[in-house]
């Protein structure tokens, strides 16, 4: 059984790899572009809202922030061959992590409900730093990359593997911590903080780590998402619709699972496009969303890959030997 | 007299009432000594300082010769000092085997290791055929009864080897089969080294198991010595039976 | 100092405006646990209503209270029958944020697609009247806002404190399960609580749309303001809620004249982080000391 997981992992991302090459209309890597995308931010979210325990409201911040940091170096500096804001992206990922830190420590000291307004107040706080600070962000005007002398064929395929590599660190990440006692310490955090506390586990420091991580991630994909855009605006890069989509997309494939975040972004995004497509630019596009929304939170409000570990579950079988469910767990997870 | 733990001039106040008043005691290393009192008489409020869960206002706790600083549960449990509380709180989906494993009081580098390494997985058996709960390793601590989630509680906070165990109402909620194991592994960790400090409201388990055992009565001890003595303190009678 | 002292005047009569929205959010968080995060999309549409109600059939916006306080009394109880009562109780906390925050993306939707997104406002003909007191300038809709928001808290008040269903909102906001033990049919008193709740925001946002410029995406802003009003005073706490909508009204008004406008929300937020250091549990908030 071991070494299923990294082999599936192999057959993924040895899939994902070769898919530009064979879809390679532009609209469709612009699309598996934005499904790499969310399922990394996703992936991202899920070390803290899954494993954790703690609703983060607010990734789209660090989302935004990393966004920001790219865009703003390089509207002032030369992309070179157009590979240089690639070769940037773990400094900001490093940077940004660090900055949470604080921010973690301050927000967690509060519980689920209060960490969720404490993190969708810190994005709005962002954004109203993105409007003001005219002279870094260009305020309301945006700030523009210079582009990059990628070949106009085969344009978006770097910017698709830089996403790849994103969402392989993030399943990386999270493979890692549901294996080590990270994840064990995270989970004994989710189901009872005190407790845990009283059994030594190192309960704050599990969760800022847990945090700067997944923020780093998602400030990294940020900054992907400017190049590739090569325009950012405020509301755009702190969108509280991309924190939403995160936290939409692990619900429904399995909060707290290795791979349920990446079903769940290859599910949504792609309807959240034909969505748009079909119902155009017009607000229906709205109330479209909310209405899927709704409908998963209530029929599924598990997600997917839980429910079906748990029908797995229920089969009659051998008595579990000890530690079969964790193994199980894992290997749902896988 | 040094004890394993001392309590000195505890004191914690709620708004305007004072939990626990000028408070002082000791538990002497390798005793199985009872905190008992009427409800309300700061038992479980004493508990929460000692395990750092709470900020006392005034007094000192030395544990193992050591002044207990900031409240830190945490820090305090790798130190030795592991708690269980009233209502058995284990974590309901890992598994029992996990539970004990997560317990173990690790240092940083140990939490990059495997989930359950060779050596938590022995440790954790030894446990779990101690508690005879081995037949249930594998189940979600949710699936197990009352009873059995109180044993586990009681064999996770052994995983840090702890010099001092801090039981609150081991017997609550529990058949009388289970008080008498209970009893027994309490007895049986201790003839090992553990010293236990033990709140009770079953007498005849305090009577046969404790000794000494220190009453509380409105925040602060008002009779300590061998059950014997305690039992015929009227003291002790007069703050039960109210006066 | 006169413009201060006229800062903090504006500062308090806003402050009673998101008293009243605020009031709303933290009784639907006492009754339930449950953070509404469509409070201010709630505002937004009753703002929108009372546009209608005034440039079609020439109702006053004060007036236009009548009509939309009931109306978003039924959105509300619609929406906690329908979204949040079917959720599962373990996790219905962080579930029931997710599902508010739908229903608030719905009426944005829907506010979008029936009015377009161009900012909008409602301008009766008093809109810009002011009284000048002892130097001060006090604009008259502000005012009159302000007032009726406190007769409105005024009448919360009595409902919560007066009626048998204000005792069984009080019991079921202390102790639920005992509550339910009491005889208290939770399931209703959380159904009308949440339509309470809707109805303050209709309250208020009828007001609003006479003091502000509008646009379906503005219930961003309103909910970010009122999450941090109602953390500031301490979740579920109604006089934390006023309390919080005070300082934060006469904070940002102050700032909007000592510094710049622009900085004045930015401003309340390291407020609100300074307090959530010292005081996790906000100012007036009951501090969770979990199960112990």
């Amino acid at each position: 059984m071991r070494g299923a997981g990294p082999a599936r992992a192999a057959v993924i991302f040895g899939a994902l790899a070769v898919a530009p090459l064979v879809l390679s209309a532009h609209w469709v890597v612009n699309l598996l572009i934005f499904t790499v995308m969310y399922a990394a931010l996703a992936s991202a979210w899920n070390v803290v809202g899954g494993y954790a325990g703690y609703p983060s409201l607010g990734h789209a911040a660090f989302f935004g922030v990393g966004a920001y940091a790219v865009a703003i170096w390089f509207s002032r500096h030369d992309v070179g061959s157009g590979y240089r804001p690639f070769l940037v992206l773990p400094l900001v990922g490093v940077a940004v992590a660090l900055v949470g830190l604080p921010i973690a420590w301050v927000a967690m000291r509060t519980r689920a409900d209060v960490f969720a307004i404490v993190t969708i107040t810190l994005l709005f706080v962002v954004q109203v730093l993105a409007f003001n600070l005219r002279s870094l962000t260009g305020g309301s005007q945006g700030v523009g990359i210079n582009p990059p002398p990628f070949p106009a064929d085969t344009y978006e395929r770097p910017f698709y593997y830089a996403m790849l590599v994103l969402l392989a660190v993030a399943v990386a990440v999270s493979y890692g911590i549901l294996r080590t006692k990270l994840g064990l310490s995270l989970a004994a955090v989710r189901a009872d903080e005190d407790k845990a506390r009283g059994v030594g586990v190192r309960v704050t420091g599990v969760k800022l780590l847990a945090f700067a991580v997944s923020v780093g991630i998602a400030a990294m994909v940020g900054g992907v998402w400017a190049y590739y855009i090569s325009f950012v605006y405020p509301q755009f890069a702190i969108d509280p619709l991309v924190t939403i989509g995160m936290v939409l997309m692990t619900f429904l494939g399995g909060k707290g699972t290795l791979w349920g975040p990446v079903l769940g972004a290859f599910i949504l995004v792609p309807a959240q496009q034909y969505l748009a497509y079909r119902l155009g630019a017009n607000q229906f596009y709205l109330i479209g969303y909310a209405a899927i929304f709704l409908v998963i939170m209530l029929l599924l409000p598990r997600g997917i890959l839980p429910s079906l570990r748990e029908r797995f579950r229920r089969r009659p079988g051998p008595a579990a030997p000890a530690g079969a469910a964790v193994d199980a767990d894992l290997a749902a997870a896988r | 007299m040094t004890g394993l733990l001392e309590v000195d001039g505890l004191t914690k106040r709620f708004g305007g009432v004072t939990a626990v008043a000028g408070c002082s005691f000791g538990v002497g290393a390798g005793s199985i000594t009872a905190l008992i009192g009427p409800n309300g008489s700061g038992k479980t409020t004493a508990f929460n300082m000692i395990t750092g869960y709470l900020r006392p206002d005034a007094g000192r706790i030395v544990f193992a010769g050591r002044r207990v600083g900031r409240p830190d549960p945490g820090g305090l449990y790798r130190r030795g000092l592991s708690r269980t509380f009233q209502q058995a709180r284990v974590f309901g989906e890992l598994t029992v085997e996990e539970n004990l494993v997560v317990a173990r009081g690790y240092s940083w580098p140990a939490l990059f290791a495997r989930r359950r390494t060779a050596d938590d997985r022995g440790r954790a058996a030894a446990l779990l055929a101690e508690f005879r709960l081995s037949h249930v390793a594998g189940l979600r601590a949710a699936e197990l009864s009352y009873g059995q989630r109180k044993l586990l509680e009681f064999a996770a906070v052994l995983m840090s080897e702890p010099r001092l165990v801090l039981l609150d109402e081991p017997t609550a909620g529990v058949n009388p089969v289970m008080v008498e194991t209970m009893e027994r592994h309490i007895r049986e960790r201790n003839a090992a080294g553990t010293t236990f400090l033990v709140v009770e409201h079953d007498m005849g388990f305090v009577m046969r198991l404790c000794d000494p055992v220190i009453v509380l009565d409105r925040g602060a001890p008002i009779a300590a010595g061998p059950p014997a003595e305690i039992q015929n303190d009227p003291r002790v009678l007069d703050a039960y039976l109210g006066d | 100092m006169h413009l201060f002292i006229q800062a903090v005047i504006l500062g308090l009569l806003t402050g009673g405006v998101y008293a009243l929205m605020a009031s709303g959010q933290t009784l639907i968080f006492g009754v339930m646990k449950v953070v509404n995060l469509a409070q201010g999309a709630f505002v937004i549409a009753a703002a929108y209503l009372t546009y209608t109600l005034f440039t079609r059939f020439g109702v006053d916006p004060f007036l236009a209270i009548l009509i939309t306080t009931p109306l978003l009394f039924g959105l509300g109880v619609l929406v906690q029958v329908a979204f949040l009562r079917p959720l599962r109780r373990e996790d219905a906390s962080e579930l029931s944020l997710l599902v508010t925050f739908a229903v608030a993306l719905g009426i944005e939707g829907v506010l979008a697609v029936s009015y377009q997104t161009t900012y909008r406002s409602v301008q009766p003909s008093y809109a810009n009247t002011s009284f000048t007191v002892a130097g001060y300038q006090i604009n008259a809709v502000r005012l009159y806002a302000c007032l009726l928001s406190l007769a409105v808290l005024a009448g919360l008040y009595l409902l919560l404190n007066r009626t048998r269903f204000g005792r069984s909102v009080r019991a079921t906001v202390q102790n639920p399960t005992s509550a339910t033990l009491l005889g208290v049919n939770s399931s209703v008193v959380s159904a009308v609580g949440f339509g309470l709740g809707a109805a303050t925001a209709a309250a208020a946002g009828s007001i609003y749309g006479v003091l502000y410029p509008f646009y379906p995406g503005s219930h961003y802003d309103l909910i970010s303001r009122l999450l941090s009003i109602v953390v500031l005073g301490g979740l579920g706490s109604v006089g934390g809620a006023i309390v919080g909508a005070g300082i934060m009204g006469v904070g940002s008004a102050v700032i909007a004249v000592e510094a710049s406008p622009t900085w004045s929300d930015f401003s309340f937020f390291v407020v609100l982080l300074l307090v959530l250091l010292l005081r996790p549990e906000g100012l007036f908030g009951a501090r969770a000391r979990g199960a112990l």
